[in-house]
């Protein structure tokens, strides 16, 4: 079985559709933290939850600048129903042809079920894996784990900061 | 194991003693019909445990999927104000099926607190940011929905009827207290 992208990788690269006619890619949002919430399914109870949850939560993701995406192996007219019936502010991106590609590149795909885990990734401004986390499918993580890691993103790169001014200064 | 970062407080809505052996917090929506079916488990749990345990609620509205829970999260907090929280909290509970400004107008008035100003204290969002700290207190503590209980600090993720929270309550009792009643 794959195993989960560690913290320090680079985060693969993908363009997938988030609404039937438009497309997105992970390197358009370089420069800003990126959430990415891999959930296995549209409208099962649990993931309802989650991205309720997360949808609540966006003023917070916000205030640490950070893109948050959910992805499923849903279609996007699958998606564009779910994000309306549960009134979605984030976008959804599917997974959909070929099917769960960027899970499998991520090291999260089930084979054997035909979705992917649910697991969260959380990638700094530079496109690298800053923290990631594979749940149980049917325990919905919440959002402690990621708000965790971007206010690491944001220590380290306040003495990252730091490190570089005083070595200009000498 | 998820665990309450935000410790019970005097500012707290509290039944029981601080100091009481088991302490179960619940982060819990208005509208959530979870937590309406949780309710009189709770108050069962309470009188199951009488002075071995406090309660404590704390506001995590979904509102995007409730769009009444803010509101009565509000209108809970007005009647904080109050001090007449817990009777409101019962009664929006126990009226969960016409939440919504009539019926908390309503209740407020059964408190004999003044249903304008409630509208007034809900038109400013007066309450608004006791609700939100709340909320984000609890998206830190890694609260994943509603109801989401905290066990004497540790998030419990079982089900949640009378003889689950009975068990876990009873499992997280300080053990030498139990030796000593024996």
């Amino acid at each position: 079985m794959s195993k989960i992208l560690a913290p320090g990788t680079a985060a693969p690269d993908f363009t997938l559709p988030v609404t039937p006619d438009q497309r997105l890619s992970l390197r358009a949002l370089r420069g800003q933290p990126v959430v990415l919430a891999f959930y296995p399914a549209d409208w099962s109870p649990v993931c309802g939850d989650q991205m309720s949850l997360y949808n609540e939560i966006l003023p917070e993701f916000q205030k640490y600048k950070a893109e948050v995406l959910g992805v499923s192996v849903d279609g996007v007219w699958c998606h564009a129903a779910f994000a309306k019936d549960h009134n979605l502010h984030f976008p959804l991106l599917a997974d959909f042809e070929p099917k769960g590609q960027v899970a499998r590149a991520y090291g999260i795909y089930r084979e054997q079920d035909g979705i992917c885990e649910r697991a969260l990734f959380v990638i700094d401004e530079n496109g690298t894996i800053a923290w990631s986390y594979c749940y149980p499918i049917a325990v919905n993580p919440g959002a402690d784990g990621i708000l965790e890691a971007l206010q690491d993103l944001t220590e380290k790169r306040k003495s990252h900061g730091q490190v570089e001014s005083a070595g200009r200064g000498k | 194991m998820a665990k309450l970062k935000v410790p019970v407080a005097a500012s707290d809505h509290i039944l029981g003693q601080p100091d009481a052996p088991a302490t179960l917090v619940e982060y819990g929506d208005y509208q959530c019909p979870h937590c309406g079916h949780a309710h009189p488990i709770v108050k069962a749990v309470r009188k199951h445990f009488g002075e071995r345990m406090a309660f404590v609620f704390r506001h995590f509205p979904l509102t995007q999927i409730h769009p009444e829970a803010e509101n009565a999260a509000e209108a809970a907090e007005f009647a904080s104000a109050h001090q007449r929280f817990w009777e409101m909290h019962d009664a929006i509970f126990e009226n969960q099926e016409r939440l919504g400004l009539p019926l908390l107008s309503e209740l407020a008035a059964e408190l004999q607190l003044s249903p304008e100003d409630l509208v007034e204290a809900l038109r400013t969002q007066k309450y608004a940011p006791v609700v939100r700290e709340q909320f984000l207190g609890g998206v830190r503590s890694g609260v994943n929905g509603t109801p989401t209980f905290f066990i004497n600090g540790q998030r419990f993720d079982g089900p949640a009827e009378f003889n689950d929270l009975v068990e876990a309550v009873e499992a997280a009792m300080p053990k030498a207290r139990g030796e000593r009643a024996g």
